[in-house]
């Protein structure tokens, strides 16, 4: 099953993931990192994410770590 | 079966965690150069010329040798790196303020000599480390806090389009213009990238990338507006496009005069 790995410590909240996903599957979350920033989180429970890593891409300070496909 | 399509690349250094602002394309760019490092594998063999910007404090961030220029001098420093060890490759990382503005005489001159360096030059249309003041590259008409009432072309002149020039150096084996606003265009800098290091490893002389970027602190945007404005407004000027590619056999397209 497809997924990404979130570091939220590295998130810095700009939210161009939350955009380039095209099954919508990352969303703001509640939760705060060491930076004071609202972190996004990856919500995939019907395991819809086609693991096409361009929130990986997108992302500018590496939150996204990794991106497994299959 | 599950594979793993995207990582960290390893020539950044571990838990690297970038001091650039939320939204800055700055951290793509640096991730695209360790990718292609790490697929040319050339991370032993590099010497990275870092220079004054944002771009500042690169050496934490990537994991190869380096040495810092004073402002502008980066491919002054990296002629010099690279005669005294034509063996290394030899590559820099500017801004537009520090590459076309204080560096234009060294950066075009590097060209001019046919350097086999490679240069990558961030243009995101305004000093952002300074605090967002007029720059080379500012667009006609965009507000700056030297500008306040936007560049006005009868005070400040055109804005300089650095691929243009550095294609029309007889040096010059690449010369290109990407931009970093779509998951698609991040795909062809870093092709693009990996052509201007590859014509460094064939030794056929100067190797440019011109990569459109965005500064959402100065410009006063939220990170996808400031896309947005790329696409909408910086890409009309500075139209992306290889203009120089001496391994292609055929020439740019912008070096045909208007009258012919």
């Amino acid at each position: 099953m497809s997924r990404i790995v979130i570091d939220s410590d590295k998130c810095k909240a700009c939210y161009l993931c939350i955009n380039e996903c095209p099954k919508k599957l990352i969303k703001i979350s509640d939760k705060t990192n060491s930076l004071g920033n609202r972190v996004v989180e990856f919500d995939d429970p019907k395991g819809e994410c086609l693991g096409c890593a361009m929130c990986a891409t997108r992302c500018p300070d590496l939150a996204i770590t990794e991106v497994y496909k299959g | 079966m599950t594979t793993q399509v995207f990582k960290i690349p390893e020539s950044l250094r571990e838990n690297v965690k970038y001091s650039f602002c939320p939204g800055c394309d700055h951290g793509v760019a640096v991730r695209l150069v360790a990718e292609v490092l790490d697929e040319m594998e050339l991370k032993e063999k590099s010497i990275l010329v870092a220079s004054i910007g944002c771009s500042v404090t690169l050496y934490d961030f990537l994991n190869v040798d380096s040495i810092e220029a004073p402002h502008g001098r980066a491919l002054a420093e990296a002629t010099g790196v690279k005669r005294a060890r034509p063996d290394k490759f030899v590559f820099t990382y500017q801004g537009d303020g520090d590459f076309a503005s204080i560096g234009l005489a060294e950066s075009l001159h590097a060209a001019l000599r046919g350097e086999n360096v490679s240069a990558i030059c961030i243009n995101n249309t305004t000093y952002g480390m300074t605090g967002g003041q007029l720059g080379p590259t500012t667009l006609l008409g965009q507000v700056t806090t030297t500008s306040p009432t936007g560049r006005n072309l009868e005070y400040y002149g055109y804005p300089v389009k650095i691929a243009e020039h550095v294609a029309l150096c007889d040096g010059t084996a690449f010369s290109a213009r990407v931009s970093l606003d779509s998951v698609a265009n991040i795909r062809k800098a870093k092709q693009a990238i990996k052509k201007a290091f590859e014509v460094q490893r064939q030794g056929l002389g100067f190797g440019f990338v011109e990569i459109l970027s965005t500064c959402p602190t100065n410009w006063k945007m939220s990170p996808s507006k400031a896309h947005e404005r790329v696409r909408n407004e910086m890409m009309k000027t500075y139209v992306s496009g290889v203009y120089k590619d001496v391994t292609s056999g055929e020439q740019a397209h912008i070096m045909r005069p208007s009258f012919v």
